[in-house]
């Protein structure tokens, strides 16, 4: 048998280790959020039950639900998803595919890369000056929807970018070469094989939106709201809020009606999020 | 070998000895002083010759030559490829491609493109074919759709193999189908010239075949221009052939020629495998 190389030992070593501590920090990462969901369920699993689901706010912890909430929830994400989803996509279709690689192109990216990393609470600012304020919203589901549409636009065009640039190359020569033009190409073959990217993208940002709170209690959400909305004009608040305030209140009552709200919260995001995967699996079949 | 093989190669030296490439015969393509560049990089450099209709011309040479440039120079696919530039002009029909007002979309219409890697769009078979028609409105009503799809594909010699399964996903075929797929997509929209890039590069043996033999059928439609790094399927398949070396057209006469008797000692070197 040939002899090893030198530190052929020390090599083998260190690999182990590395994975061994990879293992250690992901178990740690998981062990954390176990500890977090038992917890919360360990707290609100005895107030779960549909009553809670579809009551009103009270004064008494036992009657109090979380329909207004849920609702509002639910209706603030579909009114941003319709206000953001479009320009989002507008937007990334205009720098992938018509913007060019110019230096005003290559500002604007940078600068909405670095938007997405803008804390929420000043979007909340943005959106108190901008629809609360001076476009005369007020409290409203459209303002509040507007704001996380904001909030949540760089993060789907930058998704919408990525989904567009793995669309093969071979594609769009193959579309060219038929006589079709720019916008047939884009229209017919690029963004049908792109969608499962963007919506996979686009569903990741509203999860990250349902979970907002920061700017929507900036731009005054956090009121007493005891009905569902009613309409885009309607006052409303959301599941988060909702368990801020339970969370912030004195009686032991309320503090079981919160880990209930985020037990519900977290099927929520768990289920968008499962949305995605799902879309992503199929995508990838359907291209192989 | 299928008796399809062998007039392929006897009929191209007939028609080799028709004519010489600079016969006063009408050209259907003729380039006059081309020049292209990448960025800063000049690709071809000073290129005339002129294509002749119903005639198969190849474009041979090393990697990197510039014959896939030169090819892809004739339907303008090189203006999607950000900072390029080109200087002289190409005459189709007597139309310069690169004046002022040229409709690079109707231009494109008629001047098919097959490429080297099969690229069918991830649709069915029918939606394959039938998208060069929806999109330049030569669609019609549903039966004429039907009836252009078969043609084509029928053209492209792959209808016995998928008229069974129109609507499955044209990924699901074999690469050699994929590639007459490409080519009766092409064909579909009714372009005069077909340019194909190394179409059988991809392909095993017997589809290799099949696609020449397809070239042979589809010269007497079309004017066909073919690259090739393959010699032999050069002197199998095509009337004319032009050798390139480094960005420039070194020879160009009829394909007999250039393999049998050429005049520039690079082009005998390169045809006989001395190099390349």
């Amino acid at each position: 048998m040939k002899a090893s190389p030198p530190y052929a030992a020390v090599r083998h070593l260190l690999d182990r280790a590395f994975q061994v501590l990879a293992l250690v920090v992901l178990c740690l990462a998981l062990a954390a959020l176990a500890v977090l969901i038992i917890d919360v369920w360990r707290d609100g699993a005895s107030r779960l039950s549909w009553t809670f689901l579809t009551s009103y706010p009270s004064r008494r912890a036992a009657d109090a639900g979380i329909w207004h909430a849920l609702t509002g929830s639910i209706f603030v994400i579909l009114v941003t998803a319709l206000l953001a989803v479009p320009i989002g996509a507008a937007a990334a279709i205009y720098l992938e595919e018509y913007g060019g690689r110019s230096l005003a192109a290559r500002v604007v990216e940078i600068n909405i890369a670095n938007l997405a990393a803008v804390p929420s609470i000043i979007y909340g600012l943005l959106g108190l000056g901008l629809f609360v304020r001076a476009l005369q919203m007020g409290r409203s589901v459209l303002a509040g929807a507007s704001t996380l549409a904001l909030l949540v636009l760089p993060v789907i065009i930058l998704a919408t970018r990525e989904a567009l640039r793995a669309v093969p190359p071979s594609i769009r020569e193959g579309s060219y070469a038929l006589g079709a033009t720019k916008w047939q190409t884009v229209w017919y073959q690029v963004l049908p094989v792109a969608l499962p990217g963007i919506l996979t993208g686009t569903i990741l940002a509203l999860s990250r939106a349902i979970g907002e709170t920061a700017p929507l209690i900036t731009i005054g959400a956090l009121t007493f709201v005891a009905f569902a909305p009613d309409g885009l004009w309607s006052p409303f608040t959301v599941l988060p809020i909702q368990i801020f305030n339970w969370v912030s209140r004195p009686q032991p009552e309320f503090q079981v009606n919160a880990g209930a709200a985020i037990v519900v919260l977290l099927v929520l995001l768990l289920a968008m999020n499962a949305t995605a995967i799902w879309l992503r699996d199929r995508y990838q079949k359907k291209l192989s | 070998m299928t008796s399809a093989s062998h007039p392929v190669r006897s009929l191209a030296g007939v028609a080799a000895r028709a004519g010489q490439p600079a016969s006063n015969r009408p050209t259907k393509i003729q380039v006059e002083r081309l020049n292209f560049y990448y960025g800063r990089t000049r690709a071809l450099e000073d290129i005339s010759l002129g294509i002749q209709p119903n005639l198969v011309t190849a474009f041979i040479g090393p990697s990197g030559c510039g014959k896939s440039t030169f090819l892809r120079a004739l339907n303008r696919m090189n203006d999607i490829i950000p900072g390029t530039r080109v200087e002289g002009r190409v005459l189709i029909d007597e139309t310069d491609i690169y004046g002022p007002g040229v409709d690079v979309v109707a231009l494109r219409r008629q001047v098919g493109m097959v490429f080297q890697k099969s690229n069918p769009f991830p649709k069915s078979i029918f939606d394959n074919i039938a998208y060069g028609l929806r999109i330049n409105g030569m669609a019609g009503s549903r039966a004429e759709l039907a009836a252009r799809v078969e043609e084509s594909l029928r053209q492209a010699a792959l209808w016995d193999e998928v008229k069974d399964r129109l609507h499955q996903s044209a990924l699901a075929l074999s690469g050699g189908q994929q590639q007459r797929l490409c080519i009766a997509r092409a064909l579909a929209i009714r372009p005069e010239i077909l340019l194909m890039d190394e179409p059988a590069s991809a392909l095993d043996p017997i589809a290799t075949q099949r696609i020449e033999e397809l070239v042979y059928e589809l010269k007497k439609t079309y004017t066909i221009v073919i690259v090739t790094h393959n010699m032999q399927q050069a002197a199998r398949v095509s009337d004319r052939t032009a050798f390139f070396w480094l960005g420039r057209l070194v020879e160009y006469d009829t394909t007999e020629r250039i393999f049998t008797n050429p005049a520039e000692k690079l082009t005998e070197d390169y045809v006989t495998g001395r190099f390349g």
